[in-house]
């Protein structure tokens, strides 16, 4: 086994990472965390996370960086808004998990097992490119994209009763006026550059 | 009181065909004539927020000003383009430069928008509009000894909460006990399904939903009454998946609330989207004849 450091110096740490995702968030009670872990408590997916929210929440306080970052925690959140509603601090935690997911997409220090950001991108393109998103085309995307074919050979019996009832077709679904949604896509893209 | 334009959303147009095919007769019923916003798109859901938040609020910010151009407020029965709208017209008024600059390219394109626009979910007008005295004096069929488990799930109820509350939630067991079924004490009521972990993290999405579904067969519920497409499809799709895993059969028929309202009103029940259901809703049939 390797013998190494557990404790960062503090000239490691990043010095803007708070401000940074203070920004991104639109929340800037991140440093009022009193660390009483209720988030963590009413979380549905800690038990499933690398770190905790509340640590989340205290490696962005002090500039945890990479940490944050490469945690599992941003990309199991589910978006329930459990803590957010419950932190006597007020901190929009489900926002700062976006922000971080955001940072994450960015830096591309993302953890490679997970399809979440491949998700996200086939959303955005296929909304981007024709304003709505169809479920089937999504999911085909996904497990292709992501490389897993057994999972999408797994998704074929509820495929079949949902093509049965219905509920899942081949048409692409589109928007009449394409061209203003691209526009406005690209004007605020540009903006951000 | 503004009309509202109809937001169906993704979903209600692919997998969950037939809560569109129950919320519009039922509204109807009820005295709102729903029209389609004309031209939507894609709310960009929670992903889209997990890329670029801007974006996100400018895509919400062109439904919003095409229902100001119809001069209505937005109707979304969908829980995640809910909160996605009510989260993008939030920022759009937060007076920041960011969201000014999106409102300045949302005019260049003929999108004007100037924050006038509700974003409301059918739950809040049922609570808020309609009155449960009047969904009551509607009901023709009670749906009598009928058990419902009802679940909220996350985002209809949380983060913006002024409707109901964010942890015990009870709007939607009043409108299930105005049309007469019994809301059994359903405890896992605002505990998330995973959402789309469910496609992306296999192993937590079947965690999740077996919690809920345990929990509403303990309280020996008929059905599970949800308001979220996505819930729906999680509770109903993964059934299949939590007998092979935990080697315990459920069953449970998962519908949308505007289903039984449909059923209880009188509808033409094979015009409320029935069929669509991949759980056999024989069982439940018979006990509605019954009488519980």
């Amino acid at each position: 086994m390797e013998i190494q450091r557990k404790i960062k110096f503090e000239g490691e740490l990043s010095r803007d990472f708070l401000d940074e995702i203070k920004e991104m968030s639109h929340c800037d009670e991140i440093d009022r965390c009193i660390q009483c872990g209720t988030c963590s408590s009413s979380c549905p997916m800690a038990i499933y996370m690398d770190y905790p929210p509340r640590k989340i929440i205290a490696f962005v306080k002090n500039g945890f960086r990479e940490e944050a970052l490469k945690s599992f925690t941003i990309w199991l959140c589910s978006s329930c808004y459990t803590c957010q509603v419950r932190c006597p601090a007020k901190i929009k935690i489900t926002d700062v998990m976006y922000a971080l997911k955001r940072k994450a997409i960015q830096e591309k220090v993302y953890p490679g097992q997970f399809t979440i950001p491949v998700l996200a991108r086939e959303m955005y393109r296929m909304i981007a490119k024709n304003g709505r998103s169809s479920e089937l085309w999504l999911i085909l995307n996904l497990y292709l994209k992501s490389w897993n074919p057994l999972g999408l050979m797994k998704m074929a019996p509820t495929g079949i009763s949902l093509l049965k009832t219905g509920r899942m077709s081949f048409k692409k679904e589109k928007i009449k006026n394409t061209s203003q949604l691209q526009k406005i896509l690209k004007a605020v893209k540009e903006d951000g550059q | 009181m503004k009309d509202y334009a109809y937001y169906p959303g993704c979903s209600l147009k692919g997998n969950a065909k037939h809560y569109e095919e129950s919320i519009l007769p039922v509204f109807k019923e009820l005295g709102f004539a729903l029209e389609e916003l004309e031209d939507w798109n894609c709310c960009g859901a929670t992903a889209y927020f997990a890329v670029d938040d801007r974006m996100a609020a400018a895509i919400c910010g062109r439904n919003l000003a095409l229902a100001e151009k119809e001069g209505k407020d937005i109707l979304a029965p969908c829980a995640g383009c809910y909160l996605t709208l009510r989260k993008s017209n939030q920022y759009l008024a937060n007076g920041s430069e960011e969201a000014q600059k999106i409102l300045a390219v949302l005019k260049d394109v003929d999108c004007e928008y100037h924050g006038q626009v509700k974003v409301k979910h059918p739950l809040e007008v049922l609570i808020q509009d309609v009155g449960l005295k009047t969904i009551q004096a509607k009901v023709q069929n009670p749906l009598v000894g009928l058990k419902v488990a009802c679940y909220y799930g996350c985002q209809l109820v949380r983060p913006f909460t002024e409707f109901d509350d964010p942890d015990y939630p009870v709007t939607l067991d009043q409108v299930m006990a105005a049309i007469g079924a019994t809301p059994v004490e359903y405890s896992a009521k605002t505990k998330c399904c995973g959402g789309s972990l469910t496609g992306t993290i296999e192993e937590v999405g079947t965690q999740l939903n077996y919690v809920l579904l345990k929990e509403a067969k303990r309280k020996e519920a008929d059905v599970i009454v949800t308001i979220c497409p996505l819930c729906q499809f999680n509770l109903e799709i993964i059934q299949n998946k939590v007998a092979h895993k935990f080697k315990e059969k459920f069953d449970i028929p998962v519908l949308y609330f505007s289903q039984l309202m449909g059923l209880a009103f009188g509808l033409n029940k094979y015009e409320l989207g029935f069929k669509r259901s991949i759980i056999p809703l024989s069982p439940l049939w018979e006990k509605i004849q019954r009488g519980g």
